[in-house]
């Protein structure tokens, strides 16, 4: 897996079309843009948002924000020069979609390393992640996960997803169940994130909030965004509250104290904790620490 | 001869141009108009200025088409552009000389006792027509609803009044007060009024019975959203909000989170409903602002958000130039709230299409630097140098600090370093500071030539 420590609760797709949305989008403070070059950007205009895009990444100081380009798809004509420009202007990641297996990822990734050999960047820098919109693709997500030392993520893609299934967008979403399930078991599988699908309805901000509670239980590490204001919405949703912070500051106090006193049995705020309850109190600090949340030093 | 007119009619005004046009028949020339604002409804003072029938404005508002025409050097004499709190202190003073008084009015007695409720065009208040009836030779009620004596309680008194005059219909109601103003739904304005919110509670003037104003612009307006859970959070209650009032303030007004309101401006029908309310008092410009009163309450005033056009590294504010040198805004209370305010913040994005809001040298001031406290942008929050007790007490908070002159540089980055705008040497409008003294000239933009 692509490792690094950057957060990734919120990526919001920008079109690159549209200049004024590109200029500064890092003033909404996703923690990572997607500059679209697929499906947003009309037939007509794919040259003119490719350049856009290399401007944008070469002269454009994101700060901090992580900066992804969706690329048009593997069996389109326009992926190489995508590729090209993104590699070119620096992005850290390239995001493939319709990816159905891992033969696709690997010829991605070729593409990828001639690029950066092309404009002197180091070979293997640039992440990727997978975009899976079939039910192939979620039938190969594991294999798709792990075909390349580049993959950061996988991501349900839903609109597609739905079609292919001969399935029916629900509120509850019922209908991507299987779908979000088999993504996540093969992303912890193989120690990729796992990103779930857009939530269209952007005046629905409580449909939102719902989903996102729901996926954030399943354990998804966070959303693709369509609009600035899903943001907020979205980290708020991903952030510890203060009582997880709380309670996850406990279980790592505890267990040092019952290291230090031989004990191996715990009991926080009421509760027995084993040992297998520290990685998920840690996962609890580092993500509210990235958050800008939690100052202690537990971590 | 100086005539007056208040702009509690708004865009719905039908009174000053009413009276201009039986000005302009009467072919009375030379006149200065003293209006407390002038907007798109007085648009008739255009052909007025161009023939001479007025060759002197005394304004807060300048902007549309009149504001085109004042920049282009037409009017003979140059525009004093004046804060709603100047306006008052010049009429008190003896600097403006009111010879008519042209007062609307939503209903009147026949002895001119009138008020800014009722009627079939509700302004909730007359507050900028207080002292145009207490100190101008002739005042003139201009209604179109005469109501039974006494009307009581009376914005104007009828022993000021000289006439009532009844027509058909003082003005529109539907642009009087627009409906309700929505709150934001744009993220940019809306995380710029969180910051703003976030620098007041962290202030140290956050105390139970504070006072704050806002302005009716999307980022003052939503702060009054994030304003309540801050208030909730603390448990606090804010003793009074002022000013131009919107629905906003009525609503932290009802629901018991602001004690009273004061109100020398009703922006919308809920601000006009409010106004009619215990609690929701009427003041006048001069209670509200003037400068050498002893008792304006924007002397009391904790906090006021204020929105800017510019902004320039010494904390410098216009809000009465386009960045291309063309007249386009109004001071109203700016100079005056962030004079008396203990803490003024200035909220505007970084960027308006390509224009830098922060940069060098604003293209003129309205409010001096030494007035006002932080600038919030969508970039960053900077504060002023000569408020650190303010920096110490952001230091441990989350609010983005960031210097005036990094906001600048950062503008600059991404909107490029703007042209000086090139200026021909006539003098077209010059800006009073609310204390009489010249603050800047505005000259023609060569543009218009």
């Amino acid at each position: 897996m692509a490792v690094t420590n950057h957060i990734r609760r919120s990526m919001i797709f920008l079109n690159t079309q549209r200049a004024a949305l590109v200029k500064e989008a890092f003033v909404y403070h996703p923690d990572c843009v997607i500059f679209d070059l697929e499906d947003a950007v009309a037939e007509g205009e794919k040259d003119s948002a490719r350049i856009q895009l290399y401007q944008t990444l070469k002269n454009v100081d994101y700060q901090g924000v992580e900066r992804w380009v969706r690329v048009n798809a593997l069996d389109s004509d326009l992926i190489n020069e995508d590729i090209r420009a993104a590699v070119a202007g620096g992005a850290e990641g390239i995001r493939l979609p319709k990816t159905e297996t891992a033969a696709e990822v690997q010829a991605a990734a070729d593409k990828i390393a001639a690029a950066e050999t092309e404009f002197n960047r180091p070979v293997g820098k640039t992440m990727m992640m997978a975009a899976l919109e079939s039910p192939l693709g979620i039938m190969n997500a594991y294999e798709i996960a792990t075909a390349s030392d580049r993959m950061m993520g996988i991501a349900l893609s839903a609109g597609d997803y739905t079609r292919t299934m001969h399935a029916k967008r629900t509120v509850a979403g019922t209908e991507l169940f299987g779908a979000r399930s088999q993504m996540l078991i093969a992303a912890r599988a193989a120690g990729v994130m796992a990103f779930a699908t857009v939530y269209t309805d952007t005046d629905n901000e409580a449909g939102f909030v719902d989903e996102l509670r729901l996926i954030k239980d399943m354990g998804f590490d966070g959303k693709s965004c369509i609009n600035p204001k899903q943001i907020g919405v979205t980290h708020a949703v991903f952030n510890p509250s203060a009582a997880e912070i709380k309670h996850a500051e406990h279980v790592m106090q505890a267990v040092a104290d019952s290291k230090a006193n031989g004990v191996g049995v715990l009991t926080v705020d009421g509760k027995m904790v084993d040992i297998a309850w520290v990685e998920g109190a840690q996962r609890t600090l580092k993500l509210a620490q990235a958050a800008g949340i939690y100052k202690g030093a537990l971590v | 001869m100086t005539i007056s007119f208040h702009h509690h009619l708004r865009d719905g005004d039908y009174v000053v141009n009413m009276v201009m046009k039986e000005i302009h028949k009467l072919g009375i020339k030379d006149l200065t108009v003293c209006a407390s604002s002038l907007g798109k409804a007085h648009d008739y003072l255009v052909p007025c200025i161009e023939d001479g029938t007025v060759t002197g404005i005394s304004t807060s508002g300048i902007r549309d088409e009149i504001g085109e025409v004042v920049s282009k050097g037409k009017l003979k004499h140059p525009a004093v552009i004046r804060s709603h709190g100047g306006r008052a202190r010049a009429i008190e003073d003896g600097t403006i000389k009111i010879d008519v008084a042209f007062i609307g009015a939503s209903t009147s007695d026949v002895y001119g006792n009138a008020s800014g409720k009722g009627g079939k065009s509700d302004t909730g208040v007359l507050s900028y027509a207080d002292g145009d009836a207490k100190y101008a030779n002739r005042v003139v009620v201009i209604t179109d609803t005469i109501v039974a004596s006494p009307n009581f309680p009376a914005s104007i008194e009828g022993v000021d009044v000289d006439y009532v005059v009844k027509v058909d219909s003082i003005g529109d109601p539907a642009k009087i007060a627009t409906g309700a103003l929505r709150l934001t739904k744009d993220t940019r304005e809306l995380n710029m009024a969180r910051e703003v919110a976030k620098c007041m509670y962290h202030s140290g003037y956050f105390k139970d019975g504070f006072s704050f104003q806002t302005g009716a612009g999307g980022s003052s307006l939503a702060t009054t959203v994030f304003l309540k859970d801050y208030m909730q959070q603390a448990d606090i209650k804010c003793g009074w909000a002022m000013g131009g009032v919107t629905e906003p303030i009525v609503d932290l007004f009802k629901a018991g989170f602001v004690n009273k309101v004061l109100d020398d401006q009703s922006f919308d029908l809920a601000a006009v409903a409010s106004a009619h309310q215990p609690g929701h008092f009427e003041i006048s410009a001069s209670q509200y602002a003037n400068p050498f009163n002893k008792g304006a309450f924007v002397n009391q005033l904790n906090f006021v958000i204020l929105g800017a056009l510019e902004v320039d590294t010494d904390f410098n504010v216009n809000v009465v130039q386009g960045s291309n040198g063309v007249l386009r805004g109004a001071p109203g209370g700016h100079p005056d709230t962030a004079a008396g305010a203990d803490v003024t913040i200035i909220v505007a994005p970084l960027i308006r299409s390509r224009m830098p809001t922060v940069r060098d040298r604003v293209t003129s001031i309205t409010t001096p630097g030494e007035s006002v406290d932080i600038i919030v942008t969508d970039y960053g929050v900077a504060v002023n140098p000569n408020r650190q007790d303010l920096l110490a007490a952001f230091k441990d908070t989350t609010i983005p600090l960031k210097t005036i002159e990094e906001l600048r540089d950062l503008a600059y980055q991404y909107a490029g370093k703007p042209a000086p705008v090139e200026f021909d040497d006539q003098v077209v409008a010059l800006v009073e500071y609310r204390d009489g003294t010249i603050i800047d000239t505005i000259r023609k933009p060569k543009h218009l030539n």
